[in-house]
């Protein structure tokens, strides 16, 4: 798999090299800034980007916006941003187009390193990697809506989903059997009025719902 | 004015016939024909237009008149202090007065000011005359009693004489110190009548301090901003960069024995730990979201990492000041925390609206209530951080609830 890193912290950036490459990835471009990162992309089209949001000259969102030129350029690129602060805005920008193929991390994430590489290979695949920090801000604005008929298991359910779960990693994360899962995810579709849509749409569907974009 | 320090006596004489001295005397002779010059325009203007009221053009002509020579006279009055006495009277505050040009008139018709300088120049003829007259008469006198001393001395008769004589020193010599005290008296008027009022000068002093705090407040924010930068760029990658290489220890640790495989565990939970204290701290000085996307953005965020529900209803259309976002962005924080430490309740609520001029931030919970601002420093340090901008606080908060906070900033 390439990979084109982006992070403007040297120490930071030599370091994720060199956990990116000892789990068998190809890191083709490191860089320092968001102009270089769309620069080795374009030389180069990778696998996955991963990319810092706070980057030089303005040290502001230079990685988020750099992130969505790139998937308009290249539809379904996938991306992993990372940040030291998740902010709600940020994710609904970046999740506005499509929510396949995007991640979006705290930074304190690579600390757990085999979680981390779970995370990127996920959207890697196609899938989508949310920081429950995220996911949490996203469910504060959420009010009177078709959410509130679920219950609390439901929405711990759905919240899952929408950090890119499997079945198996929602019943691994709630100590629940995975037949329970499918339990809760049919009553989730039923009361999100998602009855009729094939399975896999369904589930996209559902976090689009829940994401409220 | 700078007092050369008198010590002798023979100092005493040379500072009484100084060159000091002479100038006060020229300052009074300076201000006869000023002053009269003032007197005759401001009485024979009033005169005409008294007499000839029935016109209507005349007396407001005259007025106008006034009004644009009543400066000039100022000016020149106040560079009479400055040339004999070095006195600087200082200059009066300028004014923009409101309205159509009528309006504007008649304002500055009324104003204060006007009237204080029309006193001064009716005063000033008759400070500077009477000093005048009266310093030639006393010099005047000096002479005469001089000269009558002379005749005495002629007639032979030596008592007399030295009498005179002694009279007409003692005049020689008040001459100075009639022209001191008189032109003493002219520069308290003219600092009173010419200068600004003591209103004028207490607002000037309002302005200034409050351009002055504003510019501590503005640096004491940019001051966290930076802080916060430098944590970003520095402890924090450095932290992330020491946690991701104790997980890579971590995960490949498994043939060391048991104790160093729980010490790297352990110093790895810990690099965690520390690495999400940092970035709360850093949060709380002042959030990179809340520069790049404003309040909305920022508070969704501080609501989602609240303890208890909160409902956020945020309209902002445009922009405020970064100052008056962060004071905002603190209250919110502030009110949240002490929510969830004392009002046990079960849901708060958020609302930050523009209303004209003003930015209206209320942080409502359904709590146990009976906050006291006395209590403790958090909601005084609230108070004081909104009163540094000019804002109010209102804390509504019976026994067994609810509490509503509710701050206004301007923010024009």
């Amino acid at each position: 798999m390439r990979v084109v890193l982006a992070e403007d912290s040297v120490l930071l950036r030599e370091g994720l090299v060199w956990m990116l490459g000892s789990a068998g990835m190809e890191v083709t471009a490191a860089v320092g800034d968001a102009e270089a990162l769309l620069r080795a992309c374009e030389e180069n089209v990778p696998d996955l980007v991963v990319t810092d949001v706070r980057m030089p000259p303005g040290h502001s969102d230079e990685g988020l916006r750099a992130a969505l030129v790139l998937r308009r350029r290249w539809a379904g690129l996938p991306i992993v941003v990372l940040s030291q602060y998740v902010e709600e805005r940020y994710a609904t920008q970046l999740l506005s187009t499509e929510t396949s193929g995007i991640g979006y991390l705290l930074k304190d994430r690579v600390a757990d390193v085999e979680q981390f590489l779970d995370a990127l290979r996920r959207v890697a695949a196609g899938g989508t990697a949310l920081d429950p920090e995220v996911v949490a801000q996203l469910l504060v604005r959420r009010h009177s809506d078709p959410l509130d008929r679920l219950t609390r298991r439901e929405y711990e359910v759905l919240a899952l989903i929408a950090e890119g779960r499997s079945n198996t990693g929602i019943a691994e994360a709630l100590v629940i059997s995975e037949g329970a899962v499918g339990k809760h995810i049919n009553n989730i579709f039923a009361k999100l009025d998602l009855s009729g849509a094939d399975k896999d749409h369904r589930r996209v569907l559902a976090v689009l719902r829940f994401l409220k974009i | 004015m700078s007092v050369a320090e008198v010590t002798t006596p023979w100092d005493r004489v040379r500072a009484h016939w100084s060159a000091r001295s002479w100038l006060r005397m020229f300052h009074l002779v300076a201000g006869v024909p000023l002053g009269v010059l003032a007197l005759s325009l401001i009485l024979g203007v009033g005169a005409v237009s008294v007499i000839f009221v029935w016109t209507l053009g005349v007396p407001v002509a005259g007025s106008l008149l006034l009004m644009w020579v009543l400066p000039l006279l100022t000016r020149l009055q106040r560079l009479r202090f400055a040339a004999y006495l070095g006195v600087e009277i200082p200059p009066l505050p300028r004014r923009r007065w409101e309205g159509n040009i009528a309006m504007r008139l008649l304002r500055r018709a009324r104003s204060a000011t006007l009237w204080r300088q029309v006193a001064y120049h009716l005063l000033s003829p008759l400070i500077s005359g009477v000093g005048f007259a009266g310093v030639i008469a006393t010099w005047s006198g000096g002479l005469v009693m001089g000269a009558v001393a002379v005749h005495f001395w002629g007639l032979g008769d030596r008592w007399l004489a030295a009498l005179f004589t002694l009279v007409a020193g003692a005049l020689a010599v008040a001459g100075p110190w009639l022209a001191q005290g008189v032109t003493s008296l002219d520069v308290i008027a003219a600092e009173a009548l010419l200068g600004p009022s003591i209103s004028d000068q207490l607002a000037a002093r309002v302005e200034s301090l409050r351009e002055s705090r504003a510019e501590v407040i503005d640096a004491a924010d940019a001051e966290r901003r930076r802080i916060e930068r430098d944590l970003h760029d520095g402890a924090q990658q450095r932290l992330v960069s020491l946690a991701m290489k104790l997980g890579m220890a971590r995960a490949t640790s498994g043939d060391l024995p048991q104790a160093a495989r729980d010490m790297i565990a352990q110093a790895h939970e810990e690099a965690k730990h520390a690495l999400k204290e940092l970035r709360d701290l850093v949060r709380g000085l002042h959030p990179a979201v809340l520069s790049d996307e404003g309040l909305d953005a920022a508070l969704s965020g501080l609501a989602a990492r609240a303890s208890l529900p909160v409902r956020l209803r945020v309209e902002v259309p445009e922009r405020v000041s970064p100052t008056i976002e962060a004071v905002a962005f603190f209250v919110v924080s502030e009110a949240l925390a002490n929510v969830a430490k004392h009002a046990g309740a079960s849901a708060a609520e958020v609302t930050v609206l523009r209303e004209g001029e003003f930015l209206r931030v209320v942080v409502f919970d359904d709590g146990r209530g009976g906050a006291d601002p006395d209590a403790g420093t958090g909601l005084r340090g609230l108070a004081q951080r909104v009163g540094s901008v000019d804002g109010t606080l209102r804390l509504d908060s019976p026994q067994g609830g609810p509490t509503t906070i509710s701050v206004e900033m301007p923010c024009a």
